[in-house]
């Protein structure tokens, strides 16, 4: 949780979105104050016209015109009624759609490792509840807590134009209600604050138990999931009730302090009246005015509640806006005079943020040649996968660089970056959209030979056969397709993309054998005049590069080709031996191949 | 009820036809119903509460007219009594005031809260229990959507409704007897001032209901937009989908607002239309009892006091319309969210469960065909016995229905017809708890929550010690790279597993299956993404798994498009369209010259 601000400089923050507004939010508020004027005056009026044009025996047009003057200022109510939401309304909703387009846009911009650390539940109640809650303060909260305060002031002024004995023993009231009015702030806005927050836990709980779903049901644990989100669910509502408890102490004290006094100054008004210091008219009158502002002062728990949680809600918008995107386009952005794609990493050292002192790669240096196909192998967690997500800049390396034709990587423009180079993950995200929307999404022609070249490619031909074919709607929304199918639709969007520099996760993973040949032997074209970094399992992976990189424990300890590496190093035959081929059985074949050759000399 | 709206079928349409809106909003006030009725003394003590503080607010002015008209003329006369009387009880009121609104804002939280858990635990529950066909063409967007904003909408109903309605409703009608005891006349034109309000409410209604139905399935679809792209960043930013995914969710936040504007905006003709009728009301009431008082019929004083009575019976519609407001989003909201629990698992648990301890871990398919829905069929008539303890290898090509054989011994989904038998137990008559503890799977994605490496492998085995989660993490090798982490088994894998690679998040969901230690273990391609000295350690761990107690073997069904795991196994059954048209063991097939021989062979090929 952060460190609590003060009220006016978290909202202030609001200002650069409601400054082309503000006009729009005064003349609301004008309409507010104007409508409680009318809705004040109607009894006044109500009661000078009935008290001098109508007795027994007058005019009628007397009586027409006081109601018509009633029915004009009744309408004027209703009119100030409308007109104030219609001039709030919209701009407030406009204020809130901008902020909500701008909070994805950041989120959008913002780094892997951001999104690694939180849950998107904790995102969509910013970018919903909070917001929502935002709007509606706005057009309605704000307004009438000045709308409120105003006429508190006014009437209290009125007060003291009656009676200022008892005006001052109304007002002595304010003293604790103010001092009370503090600490409910600093009590109110951290419980506001937990409970904002807990919800945000509560969806990402809501999201992981639904994209976990199978999992769950894998295991029957779905009884401890719910478990887990009762308990969750029930600290939320403990905290909400902790919230009310707190408005409620704050709304006996508006209710009663003021009601105190006025008690008090009953009593005392009596006794000034028969003391003949005060006139039974103004006594009757100073009680008429707290009557119309005791419901404003009580109102004032709820409005200062509201604007509370406003500004837990600014906050909690601001923190992910102010969190700085460090994956960012240089001001003058280079790019390399010919581009032809040659890769290298030069010292390049990457560890997670929060936890620098554990790199998960180490001082990797190493020569991809422009349309060279480089393997990477490894065991599980030897780094590989962290190698590849540099490259297209998703993390950024924690020292060193890496180049593509000799310019640093930081020195390209981001989006330009990412057109050159095109990755495929080992786990496949597909949008909700056509096949062949999520085949071109990169693509810098989307025309229907890229298409086609690419599905045939990945053999992805089966995209033809689907209910609408290549149009139809895949991803959440749409068709679930099988693991293999949406690695090779996967692949297929890595290769539309044309890059120069094609990053692959152990593309071909969920695929058969049969599959795997048939993708590889047509990969080989595309990747003749690509270069290509290319996380390998196997050694059928392996055979599509020119050269490989062994990975150890975040280290290149050996580059070379296959068989060169096969024949010199004792971890490379370890990661990428097959299974049945191990090396103790190579060796006995050795030595029976020795043997032979003993008896053949004999 | 028409078939058209049940469940989730129909929810993205706003423009029902009138028998259909009127199903779905009897279907969304019995939810609501169904959420108070457990709390229904509270709802009322609630209600109480507002009504008894009402009355003690009232007092006070009563009060003051009693110091001013009694005590004021006895204090002149020496005696002090009255006013102290007037203060103490002032006093008195002023405290009661308070509280009670202390105490009824606290029960309004608790009631609202009490329901809205209620609600928010059914949800859940009801669509954990819902099976994968629904989860897998409903997005999870949607049910995040269901789950967060529509409960919200139902939040604001209990935050801000019960009070000011109960408040008002008596108020009104205080107020109305004053009039009415006053002067009859006068009371029948207040009372006729409500046919204006309610035709005025019935369109209100009619139009509000449209805009917040169109609020609720836009807001969804901006919700699932979101989580899409939160959920995908990292394709998203490799492919610079950002522009394009800025200005779909730029059009889907516009829309939002202008259904928000449209339903504020109906409710901004509503509410100064309700004022503006008691406005004319008033009008009307003067002009009528003007005349009358003209004609000597009415006294001026019973006229102000008819008339300020009047102009105060309508105060409170202002609260009234605002309630209505919220009550009809809460209802458009409610309306989805009872679609939701209204649908039915398709996947049901047992009527009579039959319960298998320990079972030994046969599995047999007598006569199935499967389909998905309404499919083409995908498993065409299938006889297939395992008997306990076999390991059994599926093989094929990628979409032969590999997947869908294990998916039905895992009940995701069940039979279309036929039976399919754990021991001779029907698994639709199997006790859920018993299904899930003796057949596990392991799927290709390897979903990792949030929480620590230790607490996800636990999740195979809550019960399970440290020691026993160890092992299970060094029985498939992946102790040590826990180790390595920077907390080791505490460590937290943060959102979708980011810290650790999917390689890494296999060993995990792996070790998980290893804990569980279920009687049928199915692995759907669960070491795809691993290295081959992984693999062969996941191997060595499964080949110990499986061999289990001296007296019984597990029961293992092996899908892997790598044949390196099939050739341990004791069978292979080689699937094509959904049917199996080769069984036997590895070597029988190799030797047999079919489909099995030919992957054999390019298998061997492709380690070269």
């Amino acid at each position: 949780m952060s460190k609590q601000t003060s009220f006016f400089r978290s909202i202030s923050r609001l200002y650069p979105h409601v400054r082309p507004i503000i006009p729009r939010l005064l003349l609301g508020l004008l309409s507010a104050l104007l409508a409680s004027v009318v809705a004040l005056t109607i009894p006044q009026v109500l009661r000078v016209l009935v008290n001098t044009a109508l007795q027994p025996g007058g005019a009628p047009e007397a009586v027409w015109t006081s109601a018509g003057a009633i029915l004009l200022l009744g309408a004027a109510e209703a009119v100030l009624v409308a007109l104030r939401r219609q001039f709030v309304i919209n701009p407030a909703t406009t204020v809130e759609t901008r902020m909500r387009v701008s909070l994805y846009d950041h989120l959008q911009e913002l780094t892997v490792s951001f999104h690694d650390r939180w849950g998107s539940g904790q995102l969509l109640s910013r970018a919903m509840t909070d917001l929502n809650f935002l709007r509606r303060w706005m057009a309605f909260g704000a307004i009438m807590l000045v709308v409120t305060t105003l006429t508190v002031v006014i009437g209290i002024v009125a007060m003291f134009t009656m009676s200022w004995q008892l005006a001052l023993i109304f007002l002595a009231a304010a003293v604790p209600i103010t001092i009370n009015s503090f600490r409910f702030r600093t009590r109110f806005s951290k419980v506001a604050r937990r409970s904002q927050d807990q919800a945000g836990d509560l969806a990402t709980t809501v999201e992981e138990s639904v994209h976990g779903i199978r999992v769950l049901k894998a295991f029957g644990r779905s009884r401890e999931a719910l478990e887990t989100f009762n308990e969750q669910a029930e600290e939320l509502r403990q905290t909400e009730i902790a919230k009310a408890r707190h408005q409620a102490t704050f709304t006996m004290v508006v209710t009663l302090l003021p009601e105190l006094a006025l008690g008090a100054g009953l009593v005392v008004g009596i006794m000034l009246c028969a003391s003949g210091q005060l006139s039974i008219g103004a006594l009757v009158a100073f009680f008429a005015t707290a009557a119309v502002i005791a419901s404003p002062v009580e109102f004032s728990g709820m409005l200062l509640a509201m604007a509370l949680t406003a500004k837990t809600a600014v906050d909690r918008h601001y923190e992910v806006m102010d969190t700085q995107n460090t994956i960012t386009s240089p001001a003058e952005p280079r790019h390399p005079g010919e581009l032809a794609g040659a890769l290298h990493f030069n010292n390049a050292t990457f560890a997670f943020e929060d936890a620098p002192d554990k790199p998960i790669l180490r001082d990797i240096t190493l020569d991809i040649r422009p349309g060279e196909t480089m393997a990477l192998v490894g065991i599980t967690g030897s780094g590989k996968s962290a190698l590849i997500q540099l490259v297209p800049r998703l993390y950024d390396v924690t020292s060193g660089a890496i180049t593509i034709d000799g310019v640093d990587i930081r020195d390209f423009e981001v989006e330009e970056l990412r057109r050159i180079v095109a990755v495929a993950f080992e786990d496949t995200t597909l949008f909700s959209n056509s096949v062949r929307d999520n085949v071109l999404l990169g693509a810098p022609v989307r025309t229907e030979e890229v298409l086609e070249e690419a599905l045939d490619v990945a053999q992805a031909h089966f995209s033809y056969s689907l209910p609408q074919g290549v149009d139809t709607l895949i991803g959440e929304e749409g068709l679930s397709l099988s693991g293999g199918q949406r690695q090779r639709i996967a692949l297929a969007r890595a290769i539309a993309a044309r890059p120069r520099v094609l990053v692959l996760d152990d593309p071909l993973s969920a695929l058969d054998v049969h599959t795997e040949e048939l993708v590889e032997a047509r990969l080989r074209e595309v990747l003749k005049y690509t270069t290509t970094l290319i996380v390998a399992h196997r050694p059928s992976t392996v055979a599509l590069a020119d050269r490989v990189a062994l990975l150890e424990d975040g280290r290149i300890t050996a580059v070379g080709t296959h068989t060169e590496l096969l024949a010199s190093n004792q971890h490379y035959r370890y990661v990428i031996a097959s299974l049945d081929s191990e090396p103790r059985d190579l060796d006995s074949e050795l030595s029976a191949l020795e043997d032979q050759a003993e008896e053949v000399t004999r | 009820m028409s078939t058209a709206t049940f469940g989730t079928a129909n929810e993205d349409n706003a423009h029902l036809s009138k028998s259909d809106s009127r199903a779905v909003r009897r279907r969304s006030l019995a939810l609501l119903g169904s959420l108070i009725r457990p709390v229904r003394v509270r709802f009322w003590l609630t209600i109480a509460m507002v009504v008894l503080s009402q009355a003690a607010r009232v007092a006070g002015p009563a009060l003051i007219a009693f110091g001013i008209d009694h005590a004021l003329p006895a204090l002149r006369t020496g005696d002090n009594v009255p006013l102290v009387f007037t203060g103490v009880a002032y006093l008195l009121a002023a405290i009661a005031t308070a509280g009670l609104t202390a105490l009824y804002v606290i029960s309004t939280a608790r009631l609202s809260q009490a329901m809205l858990l209620d609600l928010r635990v059914r949800v859940f529950r009801h669509t954990q229990r819902l099976s994968l066909e629904f989860h897998e063409k409903y997005t999870s967007g949607r049910i995040i959507a269901r789950q967060t904003s529509d409960l919200e909408a139902l939040r604001e109903l209990l935050d801000s409704g019960v009070s000011s309605l109960a408040s008002g409703m008596l108020f009104m009608a205080f107020t109305a007897a004053t009039i009415f005891a006053l002067d009859w006349r006068s009371g029948l034109l207040v009372l006729a001032a409500g046919v204006p309000m309610f035709f005025l409410s019935r369109w209100y209604q009619k139009h509000s209901q449209i805009a917040f139905r169109e609020s609720r399935v836009v807001s969804a679809r901006l919700i699932v937009h979101f989580v899409e792209t939160m959920t995908g960043i990292r394709a998203v930013k490799a492919f610079r989908k950002e522009k394009e995914n800025s200005e779909t969710y730029g059009k889907l936040a516009e829309d939002y607002r202008l259904v928000t504007v449209r339903s504020i905006n109906l409710n901004g003709i509503f509410q100064p239309g309700l004022v503006l009728i008691g406005n004319v009301c008033v009008a009307v009431v003067l002009l009528v009892g003007g005349f009358r008082v003209l004609g000597g019929g009415l006294a001026v004083g019973v006229l102000l006091a008819l008339i300020l009575s009047t102009k105060r019976f309508f105060q409170p519609v202002d609260q009234m319309a605002m309630f209505y407001n919220s009550f009809q989003s809460a209802q458009a909201a409610l309306e989805k969210v009872s679609g939701l629990l209204e649908e039915v698992p398709t996947v049901l648990p047992p009527k009579n469960p039959v319960s298998l301890p320990a079972a030994k871990g046969s599995v047999d398919f007598n006569d199935v065909e499967f389909r998905y829905g309404d499919g083409p069929l995908v498993v065409p008539r299938l006889d297939l016995h395992i008997p306990a303890g076999q390991t059994v290898a599926l093989v094929g090509q990628t979409g032969a229905g590999k997947s869908t054989l294990a998916k039905l011994i895992a009940r995701f989904y069940d039979v279309t017809s036929g039976t399919l038998t754990l021991d001779g137990v029907d698994l639709r008559e199997l006790a859920t708890a018993d299904l899930r503890r003796n057949i596990v799977m392991v799927t290709q994605e390897a979903f990792l929550f949030s929480g620590s490496v230790a607490d996800n492998i636990a999740l195979g085995r809550p019960e399970a010690s440290r020691d026993e989660i160890e092992e299970a993490a060094k029985a498939v090798g992946a102790h040590d790279f826990i180790l390595e982490l920077p907390e080791g088994y505490d460590t937290d894998v943060n959102k979708r597993g980011g810290r650790v690679s999917s390689g890494q998040r296999q060993l995990i969901s792996f070790a998980r299956a290893f804990l569980a230690r279920p009687a049928v273990l199915i692995l759907d391609e669960a070491t795809s993404s691993l290295d081959i000295p992984s693999e062969r350690l996941v191997q060595a761990g499964l080949a110990r798994l499986l061999a289990g107690t001296e007296s019984a073997r597990r029961t293992a069904l092996i899908i892997a498009h790598r044949l390196s795991t099939v050739e341990t196994a004791d069978r292979v059954l080689v699937v094509h369209d959904g049917r199996i048209v080769e069984d036997g063991t590895p070597e029988e097939l190799i030797g047999g010259g079919g489909r099995f021989a030919d992957l054999h062979g390019a298998w061997k090929d492709s380690l070269v």
